[in-house]
Formats: structure tokens, C-alpha cells, sequence
């Protein structure tokens, strides 16, 4: 089919859409009128119960730690297809390496980008390993912790050269961490299974909310997801990088 | 509403639009970025800190990266391509 | 004015749709994708919302000040980082048509015959 009749197709098609999504979204209660119930519910007695006072990072690990068991997953197994459609096919092979003095930084990089990027990289070390482990506290947790760590050896690649970063983040070693956090995070729903009789259930002692270690398995399970989302991420960089610098050829039929 | 809510819900609409309506990938990368972090000021004013910033860290370390180095992957092919061709 | 963010979902899902429709290129189809998720971010947070309520973040505030629903914020933001990966899968798999077939034209994919 040619791609007018594609667009033409699709404007009748959109405007159908269109029309029965307006009646759809028309039925919604008005915006800033929240009518469900467990938002009300969660929001007064959350920090009671689980003594965290952050209640996104309390649902997120411990009320419905189920679901983010599914959701770590679906990342596991899509960084798990990054790196089987990437794998080596017949007909490519990796470029030479160059001589170790005429290798430049990547695509020429100043002095400037270089020494700037040294000073940042033990920042956003730090600022990422403070909102994985202060989650269950401020706004953070072992996501947005994750997906800041992974940042850190990709400046270290910006500053450096490639083979710097496989020396900081070497294929195994993050490979290693990332299944240890999937691992880690079921292995938490399963202690609670194990020592309180319900799945996912709270069984470490909750503290004092406001301090750093409350909220039970919140600390726990934060960790295990933040390493494995930077280990994630870390993984589908080192795969794009590796096509982008050092596969060439063709794939053969 | 109050004002900001309907300054970042504009903004978010004129972003969405730009991003379709950029030329080459490349161009929309940067598009891209910017509507990422229009997203982040709407979320922020929805109340949402948790998810502003997730979004911020993802549309501007996460995705920019992917997108550029499969960009650069593919003209480089090109370009091998056409010295394999004219040999 | 109240039904502006749900309006504004519903454009944002359209417009994505019809750039994914109409693009010539594979890459520019997956980052018209990326539009048409966040339209039902946008929709998530549009109904969790309560007018005059603050952020679900108990530090500073007393615990019984009116807030947002939390529910909704937990499925966007692990939504959002999922999502980046599975735009990473999908950039893997246009990266390696590219290669086999040597255009990025949607139109000249055809089936892998070996």
C-alpha cells in the first residue's frame, strides 16, 4: 500500500479514535477533583505503618512490591534482547585496535570536556548512591538512583577514552551486578514469604521514621533495585558503544 | 489550576508537536531531550517529585545516549558502505 | 479548563501516532513512540491530582495535610525508566535491519529469507 492511502487510512481511523477518546476522557472526574479512595487511605496512615516518609518509595518496594517485581523484570529481559540482537553475526568482526598513543578521546574531545568531566564523575557518584539509599526518606529510590549511577562510567568514557570505561566497568563484573540485584529483589519478596508468611510482607524491624534506616526492607530492596537498574543501563551503553566504535561488516545472509 | 500547571501543560503540547515535526533524527534527539525536561516541570507542578525525577534522569542521560550511538552506528555503515562501492 | 490535561493527553497521543504513520525513517518512528507514552503519563497524573494538595512526601509536612494519590505516581515513574530500556530494544533491533537491508525505510524491510 502506498503511503497516501497509509495517511488517508489513518486519518479516518484517528478521527474515529479521536472522537470516542473526547467521549471517553469527557467522563472523568474534573481535573484537581480526586474521587478515588486509596489515595486518602495510603496518605493517613502510610507513614504510621511502614515509618517511611516517603509514601511513593513505600509503595513502590513494600505495598505493591509485587508489581515491581513484573516491571524489574520487563527491564531485565529487554536489556536481556539488547544484547542478543546486538550479538556478533557471521561476516563482522571487530576493528583493529589503534596504537595506544593514537587513539583519541572520543570524536576529539578537548582538554576542557575531559578535565571538567574528572570533577564530575565523583559527584554524580555520590548524589547517585544518596537518592538510592535515601528513598525511603526524600523523593528517590532505587530507579532514579540507578539510571544516575550508570552515568558515572559513561562520563568516565566522555573524559577518557573506551578502553578506560571497560577498565571502570568491565562486561562481567557489571553483568554479575545486575543479575544480583534481580536476584536480590525477588530473594527480599521470598524472606518475606520464608519469615512472615505473606509474600513481600515487611519482616525487617521498621525504625524510627526519619531516620536512615527505616521503613524495614525498603533500604534493602532500593539497593537491590538500583544496582540492577544501572547494571541495566551500564549494559545497553556498552552494547551500543560497542557497535558504534569497534563492531564493522556486514552482517551475511 | 493555577497558572504554572497551564504554562507547563502548553509547553508539553508544543513539545510533543516539535518532536514529530523535526527533521532529521539527529535534530529530534535534541527535541527530544527538551521535551523531557518540559515533562519534568509538568510533573513537578502536578505534585509529582518522584516521577519529575525519574524523567529528567532518563530524557537526559538514558535515552540521548542510545539514540546518538545507534545514529552514529548507522552513518558510519553508510559511509563504509559507499568506500566498499566505489573500490 | 478543567479537562485541559486530559485534552492535551489525548493530542499528545495523536500526534505521536500519526508521526509513527508517517516517518520515513525506523528512528524517528520509535522517538514518535516516545510521545504517545507520555501521553498516558500525562493522564495518570491528571487524575491522581487534588486541587490544593501537596506532594505524597511526609518529611517536612504534617502527616495529616492533604496529599496527591500516590498510587498513580508508583506505576509512572517505574513506567518511565522501563520504557527507556524498551526504546533501547527496539533501537537495537532498527540498528540491525539497518544492517541486514541497508535502508532505515520502513518501506523496504521485507522478511529475512535464508
Amino acid at each position: 500500500m502506498t503511503r497516501t492511502t497509509r495517511l488517508v487510512l489513518f486519518g479516518i481511523a484517528a478521527a474515529g479514535f479521536g472522537v470516542v477518546l473526547a467521549y471517553g476522557l469527557a467522563g472523568l472526574p474534573a481535573f484537581g477533583d480526586y474521587q478515588g479512595v486509596y489515595g486518602h487511605v495510603i496518605d493517613g496512615i502510610g507513614v504510621t505503618e511502614r515509618h517511611a516518609t516517603d509514601l511513593v518509595t513505600a509503595i513502590n518496594f513494600d505495598i505493591r512490591g509485587f508489581d515491581t517485581l513484573g516491571e524489574e523484570f520487563i527491564l531485565f529481559g529487554s536489556v536481556l534482547g539488547v544484547v542478543l540482537i546486538l550479538r556478533q553475526m557471521r561476516g563482522e568482526h571487530d576493528r583493529p585496535r589503534q596504537h595506544e598513543a593514537d587513539e583519541h578521546t572520543f570524536a576529539g574531545a578537548s582538554e576542557a570536556l575531559r578535565a571538567l568531566s574528572l570533577a564530575v564523575i565523583p559527584a554524580i557518584l555520590a548524589i547517585g548512591i544518596y537518592i538510592v539509599v535515601h528513598g525511603q526518606l526524600t523523593p528517590g529510590g532505587g530507579f532514579q538512583g540507578g539510571v544516575i549511577l550508570a552515568a558515572g562510567p559513561l562520563v568516565v568514557f566522555l573524559a577518557g577514552r573506551y578502553l578506560r570505561m571497560r577498565l571502570v566497568a568491565p562486561e562481567t563484573l557489571v553483568e554479575i551486578g545486575e543479575a544480583a540485584g534481580a536476584l536480590g529483589y525477588a530473594l527480599v519478596g521470598l524472606s518475606g514469604l520464608v519469615l512472615a508468611g505473606v509474600f513481600f510482607k515487611n519482616f525487617l524491624p521498621l525504625g524510627i521514621s526519619g531516620h536512615l534506616l527505616s521503613g524495614g526492607q525498603l533500604d534493602v530492596a532500593s539497593t537491590a533495585v538500583g544496582l540492577e537498574v544501572s547494571g541495566a543501563f551500564l549494559v545497553a551503553f556498552s552494547e551500543f558503544l560497542d557497535q558504534a566504535i569497534v563492531v564493522s561488516g556486514s552482517p551475511r545472509s | 489550576m493555577t497558572i504554572l500547571q497551564i504554562a507547563a501543560l502548553a509547553a508539553v503540547a508544543v513539545g510533543g508537536g516539535a518532536v514529530v515535526a523535526a527533521g532529521d533524527p539527529l535534530r529530534q534527539t535534541l527535541v527530544l531531550s527538551i521535551y523531557g525536561m518540559a515533562l519534568t516541570m509538568l510533573f513537578f507542578v502536578f505534585q509529582a517529585p518522584d516521577v519529575a525525577l525519574s524523567e529528567i534522569v532518563v530524557s537526559t542521560v538514558g535515552l540521548p545516549v542510545m539514540i546518538l550511538l545507534a545514529l552514529r552506528k548507522v552513518r558510519q555503515h553508510e559511509r563504509a558502505q559507499k568506500e566498499r562501492d566505489e573500490q | 479548563m478543567t479537562f485541559l490535561p486530559y485534552a492535551i493527553a489525548a493530542w499528545l497521543f495523536l500526534v505521536g501516532l500519526y508521526g509513527i504513520v508517517s516517518s520515513r525513517n525506523l528512528i524517528r518512528a520509535i522517538l514518535s513512540l516516545t510521545v504517545v507514552q507520555s501521553a498516558t503519563y500525562v493522564v495518570l497524573l491528571g487524575v491522581g491530582y487534588s486541587k490544593g494538595a501537596q506532594a505524597p512526601i511526609f518529611a517536612d509536612i504534617p502527616q495529616t495535610s492533604k496529599a496527591v494519590d500516590p498510587v498513580v505516581q508508583v506505576l509512572v515513574l517505574t513506567d518511565v525508566v522501563i520504557e527507556a530500556t524498551v526504546t533501547a530494544m527496539l533501537l537495537a533491533l532498527a540498528v540491525q535491519a539497518y544492517k541486514r537491508f541497508g535502508s532505515l525505510d520502513p518501506q523496504d524491510l521485507r522478511a529475512i529469507q535464508d
